[in-house]
């Protein structure tokens, strides 16, 4: 009995002896696959609190929009930098005379800043200097301003990611 | 069975013909970007000391050279720089806390590419290097002097050294023997019944006696090692040869280096530091006084006369943005210490700010387990590294010599 099955098996394999079984054999495996990765892509967490990296954006209860731009082109990393914060009203007003502090840190090291950064110049239309902006690593940093001036107190958060 | 068998065979060999096929990198192009950051090329010329006008004058170097190994710049004759900072062991002294007159609570630092740091000493108490040479030089443990007498010593062995350089050495003829406002009893009195001009002159002689000593250091710079021929090679595509080339563990060693194992976060550029101060829970040592770090430095580098805000500072106080933006409170800053460049590493322990540590394999054995710190809260989390990735990472670690 067993003799004859193994014959039955070996017909069978030899039968369509043909690479054609293996390509659609492997074709078959292929497809398998790409299904099982789309379904792990698209059933995947995306994170809604990952690093949002646009450099203007409206604080947190709509009184202002910020930008926030290296004053001096690129980040160099390891180096005490100038950047600068521009405020603007809804309506597009340059917002002057604000007292801005800054805070933040790296929120996957659960570490503050290296520096204490500070609103040091207002330059017109808008502009503040923040000075002693340092980051000494890689990675997702956070920069906040909180932010009062005439029209209100509002808070702002940039993500920065190196 | 038999086909089943063959598929799966065929497909393991397609899958191997692939991999081969595509020629998998040794290193992505990511990995590639991060080694370069990290070799020695990179790494620009020491900055103008705006705050020392002296930092590149050779003759202040050279005056400075001659005191950094001068046994009588000390209370008892008998400890100069250069008795902790040994010029043959990357200056530093093998030792786990530095012994002066006294016997210390801190290793000694090594001093390559010291012109670079923005903060000095383990917590950053100092902010110029010609500030932190000053140190050492009244520490009661280390150099045990007191800068009346530094004054008086200057001008009787090398009065017209320092006057070609500095200019003209102030009158001490009624300036005490000894004093100083950090000094012993007596010391402190005889400093304090001193007249505010004889005190500024005294501080104008030892502020300089720092910015000579700074010029000197300012000339130790860090060498090529095999990791830096390494990476140049692997930048421009060469093929590594002779001792250029890695070992698969020392490549396994790199790659976690950079990637699971965490450590070019902190230990990053060509000097392998970001110059920052973390709490990465290094055990206390039993029987040191109390040491809690950063968090302790800060109004220590504050109430500092000699620090950029001092009135010895040269050029202007645009200089002294690092004490102006610096961090002066919160917890990050408890026993949160300097990270320590890790270039000639393998060729200096014990490791860690009171030598905690008596070999790389107990380092890197600390960061794969991770303990939670003593006080204040541990940046690093549990890796988990296996014996032989530990290994591997040491092995790399080596190549840094």
């Amino acid at each position: 009995m067993r003799h004859a099955a193994r014959d039955v098996i070996s017909r069978r394999g030899t039968g369509l002896a043909s690479i054609w079984r293996y390509i659609f054999a492997g074709l078959g495996l292929a497809a398998l696959v790409v299904g099982v990765l789309t379904v792990v892509y698209l059933t995947a967490p995306h994170s809604p609190q990952g690093p949002d990296t646009s450099r203007s954006k409206k604080t947190a209860n709509g009184l202002f929009v910020a930008s926030f731009e290296p004053e001096r082109g690129a980040i160099r990393q390891g180096e005490l930098q100038s950047w600068l914060l521009t405020l603007k009203t809804a309506a597009g007003a340059p917002v002057e005379g604000a007292a801005i502090t800054v805070s933040g840190g790296m929120p996957q090291h659960n570490h503050g800043l290296p520096t204490s950064p500070q609103a040091t110049d207002y330059l017109g239309e808008g502009r503040y200097r923040i000075d002693g902006v340092k980051f000494t690593m890689g990675g997702w940093w956070q920069l906040r301003f909180a932010v009062s001036a005439a029209a209100g107190s509002d808070s702002v958060v940039f993500d920065i990611v190196l | 069975m038999r086909c089943l068998a063959h598929v799966a065979s065929l497909a393991t060999l397609a899958a191997l013909v692939l991999l081969g096929g595509c020629g998998k990198p040794e290193f992505s192009d990511a990995e590639k970007k991060t080694i370069a950051s990290l070799a020695l090329n990179t790494l620009p010329a020491p900055k103008a000391d705006t705050t020392n006008q002296y930092a590149d004058v050779p003759a202040a170097a050279a005056l400075g050279s001659t005191l950094f190994f001068d046994a009588s710049m000390s209370r008892d004759g008998t400890v100069s720089c250069s008795t902790c900072h040994k010029i043959d062991r990357q200056f530093q002294d093998d030792l786990p806390q530095a012994v002066g007159v006294g016997h210390t609570n801190r290793r000694t630092m090594p001093l390559a590419g010291v012109a670079r740091d923005p903060w000095f000493f383990w917590d950053g108490r100092r902010d110029s290097l010609w500030a932190q040479a000053l140190t050492p030089l009244e520490n009661p443990l280390e150099q045990a002097g007191n800068r009346a007498a530094f004054a008086h010593y200057i001008k009787k062995r090398f009065g017209e050294r320092y006057e070609r350089i500095f200019g003209p050495l102030p009158d001490l003829s009624t300036v005490p023997a000894n004093a100083s406002p950090l000094g012993t009893e007596a010391e402190k009195a005889a400093w304090n019944a001193m007249s505010t001009g004889q005190a500024d002159d005294v501080n104008r002689v030892f502020a300089n006696i720092g910015k000579a000593i700074a010029a000197f250091e300012r000339s130790i710079e860090p060498q090529q090692t095999r990791f830096d021929r390494f990476a140049i090679d692997l930048a421009t595509g060469a093929k590594p040869e002779g001792d250029a080339a890695f070992s698969p563990e020392e490549i396994l060693g790199l790659k976690l280096f950079i990637g699971k194992a965490n450590c070019v976060t902190c230990h990053n550029g060509p000097r392998f530091t970001d110059n920052a101060f973390h709490n990465t829970g290094v055990p206390p040592v039993k029987d040191l006084p109390p040491d809690r770090g950063r968090v302790d430095a800060v109004a220590q580098v504050q109430a500092d006369p000699f620090n950029c805000f001092g009135k010895f500072r040269d050029g202007d106080a645009s200089a002294c943005r690092e004490l102006r933006f610096m961090v002066k409170d919160g917890q990050q800053l408890v026993r949160a210490y300097k990270t320590p460049s890790l270039r000639g590493a393998a060729a200096r322990a014990p490791y860690m700010h009171a030598g905690q540590f008596s070999s790389l394999d107990e380092v890197v054995a600390h960061y794969s387990k991770a303990p939670a710190a003593v006080e204040g809260v541990s940046e690093v989390h549990p890796l988990d590294l296996s014996d032989h990735e530990r290994a591997a990472l040491v092995a790399f670690l080596k190549t840094l010599d």
